[in-house]
């Protein structure tokens, strides 16, 4: 019986759609108990995000570096591998984008953005490999590792901003026009969000990270370690190998994410007092995606639609942001403990027949 | 049957969807209605990452427009109002959520918000728009005709606790850490040295900053050292780094020595204590200003493309007012502040704000 859940595509589909649900209501409830009108907050959720141009473009946006980071911890995760250190692959790669545009300002926009961008995914994918290559040669656990890498990624690029590229307001200057990725257009479209053409960047990502991993033999490697890597070593492959290549690859997807906040959505670099936090939804958004890309686009849909809903919730129902926090916690909550949605669904069925 | 159970779960979640969506159409026509009055003054502000209740210029400005609301029977929630921010990602929804809403007057509050303030200036220019603690400037360097920047005179506050200090020490040894060296924190620096050295021409002093807001170990750090070469009172303009220099201070304090520390912002008494080591603050009245210029706006004449500077003379900065918190402070010295404090008001003293106005204050003394 329960093989037949196990593979059952649709069923796996289901247990994110009723955390979800399930995530919600218990929001709503929280809402009832502390006095706030959860049909208001919600319908102004989906108001906002689908009838308003401006924030369904801030929603798109806020998507972007979402997508990105969630692809970056189910990438790594396909190979068993457990990235917490998305958030400083983010924010290396956010900075040497602006770096790069800032620096080398006087290229043409065809070579500069591409460039600014590589650079982002490089520095990422540094970020990533040094965790990676700990734990093939040492067996350093790469959560230890990852996390603490976090902290420098945040030091360092403070301390950078600091020294190198200060200016008024704690940030660097803006990227030039020939390094950025926002659109007048889209803006326009969107009546003036912050829209920018890095969505476009986040879907090739998608198929990237799809075609790497269902279409070529390093990511049937790939996959194959992050199943079992003894299985894996003595069909000959080497585990060691792919463990940094996989953290690598996937500190490269996030140095991305990182070089959309910085050449899309802001221009500029600030200096973070704290983590900024979406390395960390990252992995939120790929435990709802079940780590496919399609599932991370759609869970990074779901997050940036309550992020950005979340203003209109406190604008209009008066619903504190804190709220929001605690419905998205409560969703992955539900999805984390989908094995009891599994067992309840078994058990619906079985009352069924 | 297994199909059943889907078809029923999908049945479900159409009809929550049509529900959801109904009470969207319904409503936004309410709040059309809403919008379309315009005759009763309304105002609203985004907080920056710090919160409403961060103990600082967040919290004062919405002190401030609270008042202002209450004053003018306004309603708290909805005629007036604030958004908090809980990512930097938040300022510009924010602040456009409150443009699209038809506030008549939208405060960005804090220095962080100045491109997101010029940004929604430029697609709004209708809205009303104001910055608290910066100058939002257009392309051509020139402040934008729909903002108004609200900075305050932080060197005349400075001064009046440099005058304390000037007659309090009895080392004659004097030190000031500033948090990150930038024209902001140069009027501190500059206006406490010209009111140390006012009262105390002999008196050295020690300036230094510790490239950091929020680290207190190195306010820590360098206040050991300040006090360690002998300084009795130390004037912090650094914000978390500051607490550093109060937690050096109580410790010193426990061991017997003299040691105190100026508050900044706000009335900083109760950091000091238990050991009390606050000797006075300089205070910023970000509530006042708000006040000010929400009042300006409701009377029609909104101060777009001023930059505004709040002095001693309009209460934006001064000296703490609460005698209490000042016990350390004698009365006759008390009244040599008021002195002082009149004849910059007066304009008979003009505080420096910058190391060139300093150097000539100065030679003007000798």
């Amino acid at each position: 019986m329960k093989r037949i859940f196990n593979n059952n595509r649709l069923f796996s589909f289901l247990i994110p759609v009723i955390s979800v649900i399930l995530g919600l209501l218990a929001g709503a409830i929280i809402m009832l108990i502390t006095g706030y009108n959860p049909l208001l907050a919600y319908q102004s959720i989906i108001h906002s995000i689908f009838f308003e141009p401006y924030y369904s473009g801030e929603t798109i946006r806020a998507m972007i570096p979402l997508v990105l980071s969630g692809l970056a911890v189910a990438f790594a995760f396909r190979t068993g591998l457990f990235n917490i250190g998305v958030e400083g692959q983010l924010l290396v790669g956010w900075f040497t984008a602006v770096a790069v545009g800032i620096g080398f300002g006087d290229l043409p926009k065809a070579v500069l953005l591409p460039l600014a961008i590589i650079a982002a995914a490089l520095a990422g994918a540094i970020w990533g490999f040094v965790p990676g290559f700990l734990k093939a040669r040492f067996k350093v656990h790469e959560v230890i590792t990852t996390i603490m890498m976090n902290y420098i990624a945040l030091h360092v690029t403070n301390y950078l901003i600091r020294t190198y590229l200060y200016t008024q307001g704690e940030r660097t200057p803006s990227v030039p026009e020939s390094a950025s990725l926002s659109s007048k257009f889209l803006m326009d479209l969107t009546q003036g969000s912050r829209l920018h053409w890095g969505f476009i960047v986040a879907l090739i990502a998608a198929v990237i990270m799809w075609f790497i991993l269902w279409k070529t033999t390093k990511g049937y490697e790939l996959r194959s370690v992050g199943f079992n890597p003894n299985a894996s070593k003595y069909a000959g492959m080497n585990v060691n190998r792919n463990v940094i290549l996989s953290m690598a690859i996937s500190g490269a997807f996030a140095g991305v994410a990182g070089a959309m906040e910085g050449l899309g959505t802001y221009q500029y670099m600030t200096i973070n007092s704290t983590f900024i936090g979406i390395g960390f939804d990252g992995i939120a958004v790929a435990l709802l995606g079940l780590n496919t890309s399609i599932g991370v686009i759609f869970g990074a849909a779901l997050f940036a639609g309550l992020k950005i809903g979340s203003i209109s919730m406190q604008s209009i129902a008066g619903v504190p942001t804190d709220l929001v926090q605690i419905i998205i916690a409560l969703i992955i909550f539900f999805v984390a403990s989908s094995y009891l949605i599994r067992w309840l669904l078994v058990r619906l069925k079985k009352g069924g027949k | 049957m297994f199909k059943k159970k889907y078809a029923a779960l999908v049945a479900v979640m159409l009809v929550v969807g049509m529900l959801l969506s109904a009470c969207g159409s319904k409503d936004s026509g309410n709040s059309g209605n809403k919008d379309g009055k315009d005759d009763n003054f309304t105002v609203a502000m985004v907080t920056d990452t710090g919160g409403v209740d961060d103990k600082s210029f967040n919290q004062s400005a919405w002190e401030g427009l609270k008042a202002f609301g209450k004053k003018n029977d306004m309603k708290v929630g909805k005629d007036v109002k604030y958004l908090q921010s809980t990512s930097q990602a938040d300022y510009a929804p924010n602040l456009n959520q409150l443009i699209h809403q038809n506030y008549d007057l939208v405060y960005g509050i804090g220095y962080l918000m100045e491109s997101d303030v010029k940004k929604a200036a430029e697609q709004n220019p209708d809205a009303q728009l104001a910055i608290v603690d910066s100058v939002v400037t257009d392309d051509n360097k020139k402040p934008m005709k729909n903002v108004a920047s609200i900075t305050f005179k932080e060197q005349q506050g400075s001064f009046l606790v440099g005058v304390v200090a000037g007659m309090t020490t009895k080392s004659k040894k004097i030190g000031f850490i500033g948090g990150i060296k930038s024209e902001l924190i140069k009027k501190f620096e500059s206006g406490f040295k010209a009111g140390v050295k006012t009262v105390n021409p002999d008196a050295k002093i020690f300036v230094q900053y510790a490239g950091d807001f929020n680290a207190p170990d190195k306010g820590q750090a360098i206040a050991a050292t300040m006090y360690g070469k002998g300084a009795d009172i130390i004037y912090h303009s650094a914000g978390a780094t500051g607490n550093g220099v109060f937690t050096e201070a109580k410790t010193r304090k426990k061991n017997g020595e003299n040691v105190w520390v100026i508050g900044v912002d706000r009335d900083q008494y109760e950091q000091g204590l238990p050991e009390d080591v606050t000797l006075t603050s300089m205070v910023k009245r970000v509530d006042n200003a708000v006040t000010e210029v929400s009042k300006e706006t409701q009377q029609g004449k909104f101060p777009g493309g001023k930059v505004l500077e709040f002095g001693l003379k309009d209460n934006g900065v001064g000296i703490t007012t609460n005698k209490d918190h000042m016990e350390h402070v004698s009365a006759d010295e008390l009244k040599k502040v008021e002195e002082y404090k009149n004849k910059i008001i007066n304009g008979e003293i003009k505080a420096p704000k910058t190391d060139k106005e300093y150097d000539a204050y100065l030679s003007s003394l000798k």
